[in-house]
């Protein structure tokens, strides 16, 4: 059970992020289609920070001697570094899209061409091979293990520790905060409001003072950095700290996922949840024991594990399906402000 | 009067398109130079002569001959292998980018063309392995493979149309989602067929090769020409196909609906168009256009299908986007789009093979141009805003002159 919980957020909480991305872009009138480029940006970013710092400095002598608060300092700076640089990468789509005006799907698709091409340029170029890795076991120097919590190492934690602490990642939790806040900052503050405003009628907003142009800059750009951050969290987490021009398509199921969600903060994380869990199923689910007794109750289902692979893009299908009849996109999204229209 | 107008017009406008279109691929590949200078001149090894070869091969890499093996120097020249493999590759790309095409005429967004092209090499390479060609003409299981494989895309297509026309399921999602659907199911086909290459031992993640049955696409003499290159009569096929999609879109009544649908689903309905058949339907033609893609590249008899694709998406599928942004959706333009990418990709190979750079600086000239191309149609509208007036003087000159013939003749 620990071990279904962990796996699922592991697969949601990026999915869960970036598709919040996708919120604040969309509320504020900008379809960002480039969440993939985006996220494989920031990770090429948050890996190459690691690769080009880990070794010969402080870090590497804060591994030595254990000092996990350095550490976890060290993963966040490398989060807040991916995030900095995806908010830089999403001016490009920005600025096509809020100045020249130009059409947001291509300009989103060529920054989905542009992140790889990109990173798959300077990887040869920096590692000479196709992919970049940080060295040794970097990964683990970030995993938080219930040890340092001051719990033995042999014998059963307790249910909350062993989920909660074991093996899991701070960045998983940062990211669930953010997540939090964010949702409360779209719904509660004047920032919201108006940016969703901006999605809905610009030109209103407009005359009520509301600086359409910086609304949308405001939202493409957050949208930018925590697309960044999560495709960082996702090498980390899952890709096991590794950079390669891919992340295996999570930009865009990000994109279902909000889509899925109806643009809501809570729906899109109840959407993330589900499909992270029937990922995790496809994952491992020939060594999932859900009641304890010795038994892989859906391995011995004998069905082919690419049925179980298809099922979150089934079941996503199928949901859509039942609920988008009543789906709602914000009105104005995809439309260039223009001040002299109606 | 009014139509010699309007085709002026037309003329003027399609004018402008290239244009826009010529511009974007120049900065595109200046662009891609000066990454090329400036990687070259941070990077020990290569300096600034490498980077002079660099450029040089991004310009005109379908002419590189390779080096001079006395003095090391890049030579040029007529290279029929250079030329031949880009048709090859240039004929996946020319079909994707049709199925893209033709979903945007009818206002929607093909990104599944990567599904759509996984099942028709999927279902072509199972027909064509499938049925012994001891017994039935390999001709025979070529056309029922090809055939195959633009049925299998076109009802992969379809689902994606359905969901959108019926259910109101954007067709971005719908695509991703029949996307990956598509690459699991087709790992889960392969994976217990004794299709798979088990004779060799390196090769078992590889389907067998489809001249192993004694099928493969027709050279039709293009190997004559461009000697010792994977050309084949796919090319012919895709050419062909291309002009059949541009005569049904804009010379026959089904292809008015269907842009008429793109232009505004409501208005069509309105006028009495079934806007749920036109999405539909276009799907499905989109469809089997990637999935021809697929059936082609299969058929070719000398490329080998990695099987286990579960985890990723055929990357031509994709590239079926810039090819079809940069003809601006005319399906006549993406023939020579489709060969512009071709020739990218293989200045990328040489890059690679003769230089200190990578294969992927090409992907990155791709891609600046898309994005450039994302505001061509505002520098377009610009132009036309700007030289209305130079435009309007000239037809109403042509105009009276036109007429005072007319008049003359009249006498």
């Amino acid at each position: 059970m620990s071990y279904l919980i962990q796996q699922t957020l592991i697969y949601a909480v990026p999915l869960m992020i970036v598709a919040l991305t996708g919120v604040f872009a969309e509320r504020s009138g900008i379809i960002n289609l480039a969440l993939e480029g985006i996220m494989i940006f920031g990770a090429f970013i948050g890996v190459l920070f690691i690769y080009q710092t880990q070794s010969g400095t402080v870090f590497e002598a804060a591994y030595k001697a254990k000092d996990y608060l350095t550490l976890q300092l060290y993963m966040l700076l490398t989060m807040l570094v991916s995030a900095v640089m995806g908010a830089v990468f999403s001016l490009l789509l920005a600025f096509a899209a809020i100045n020249l005006k130009a059409d947001q799907t291509i300009g989103g698709t060529a920054l989905n061409l542009l992140a790889p091409a990109l990173v798959l340029f300077f990887i040869r170029i920096i590692a000479n091979q196709s992919n970049l890795k940080m060295e040794g076991d970097a990964p683990s120097w970030f995993m938080l293990k219930k040890t340092m919590f001051g719990y033995p190492k042999l014998g059963n934690a307790g249910f909350f520790a062993e989920t909660f602490l074991n093996k899991t990642y701070l960045a998983t939790y940062v990211c669930i905060l953010i997540f939090a806040v964010l949702s409360v900052l779209l719904y509660t503050t004047r920032f919201g409001l108006r940016l969703r405003a901006c999605g809905e009628n610009p030109q209103a907003a407009d005359s009520l003072g509301i600086n359409v142009v910086k609304m949308r800059y405001a939202g493409t750009t957050i949208s930018g950095a925590l697309a960044g951050m999560g495709g960082f969290v996702f090498a980390l987490t899952t890709a096991n700290g590794s950079a390669n021009g891919d992340v295996a398509g999570f930009g865009f199921l990000a994109l279902a996922v909000m889509i899925f969600g109806n643009w809501k903060p809570l729906t899109i994380a109840g959407g993330a949840l589900l499909f992270g869990l029937f990922k995790c199923v496809a994952a491992s689910y020939n060594i999932l024991d859900l009641n304890g007794d010795g038994r892989y109750f859906l391995n011995e289902l004998n069905i082919n594990s690419y049925v179980y692979q298809m099922l979150p893009y089934l079941i996503t299908l199928v949901v859509l399906a039942f609920t988008s009849k009543s789906s709602r996109a914000p009105k104005a999204e995809g439309v260039p402000y223009d001040k002299g229209m109606r | 009067m009014a139509e010699m107008n309007e085709k002026s017009y037309s003329r003027l406008e399609r004018r402008r398109t290239v244009g826009a279109s010529l511009i974007s691929i120049l900065i595109g590949l200046v662009t891609g130079s000066l990454l090329i200078l400036i990687v070259g001149l941070t990077t020990k090894n290569i300096g600034l002569s490498g980077a002079w070869e660099g450029i040089r091969l991004v310009f005109g890499g379908l002419f590189s001959t390779g080096r001079d093996m006395a003095t090391g120097v890049l030579t040029f020249g007529f290279n029929p292998n250079t030329f031949g493999n880009m048709l090859f590759r240039s004929t996946p790309l020319i079909l994707t980018g049709l199925a893209v095409a033709v979903a945007f005429r009818t206002g929607l967004f093909n990104i599944g063309a990567p599904g759509q092209y996984l099942m028709g090499i999927c279902v072509a390479l199972l027909i064509s392995l499938s049925i012994p060609s001891s017994q039935v003409s390999p001709v025979i299981i070529w056309f029922l493979a090809f055939l195959g494989g633009m049925l299998a895309g076109g009802l992969w297509g379809a689902i994606s149309g359905a969901l959108k026309a019926f259910l109101n399921i954007n067709e971005v999602i719908a695509c991703i989602m029949t996307n990956w659907i598509a690459a699991n199911l087709v790992t889960l086909i392969f994976s217990g067929s004794n299709l798979r290459n088990l004779t060799e031992n390196t090769k078992s993640a590889y389907i067998y090769k489809t001249s192993v049955n004694n099928v493969a696409t027709a050279k039709l003499g293009l190997d004559k020409i461009f000697s010792d290159s994977q050309v084949n009569g796919g090319i012919l096929i895709a050419i062909l196909l291309a002009i059949l999609i541009s005569v049904l879109l804009n010379r026959t009544v089904f292809g008015f609906e269907l842009r008429a649908t793109g232009s505004n689903r409501y208005a069509a309905r309105y006028a009495g168009i079934v806007d749920k058949r036109s999405i539909v339907l276009s799907m499905v033609i989109a469809g089997a256009m990637a999935g021809a893609a697929g059936a082609l590249y299969g058929l070719s008899g000398n490329t080998e299908f990695y099987w286990s694709t579960y985890q990723s998406l055929p990357g031509v599928g994709f590239n079926g986007i810039p090819v079809a942004l940069l003809a601006s959706n005319s399906p006549i333009a993406v023939i020579f789009t489709g060969m512009f990418m071709a020739m990218l990709d293989i200045s990328g190979q040489q890059l690679k093979n003769l230089t200190g750079y990578n294969e992927y600086l090409t992907n990155i000239i791709i891609s600046v141009i898309v994005y450039l191309s994302a505001f061509s149609l505002v520098i377009r509208n610009f132009l036309v805003k700007h030289d209305d007036g130079v435009s309007r003087a000239l037809s109403s000159l042509g105009n009276s002159l036109r007429g005072n013939k007319r008049k003359g003749a009249g006498k």
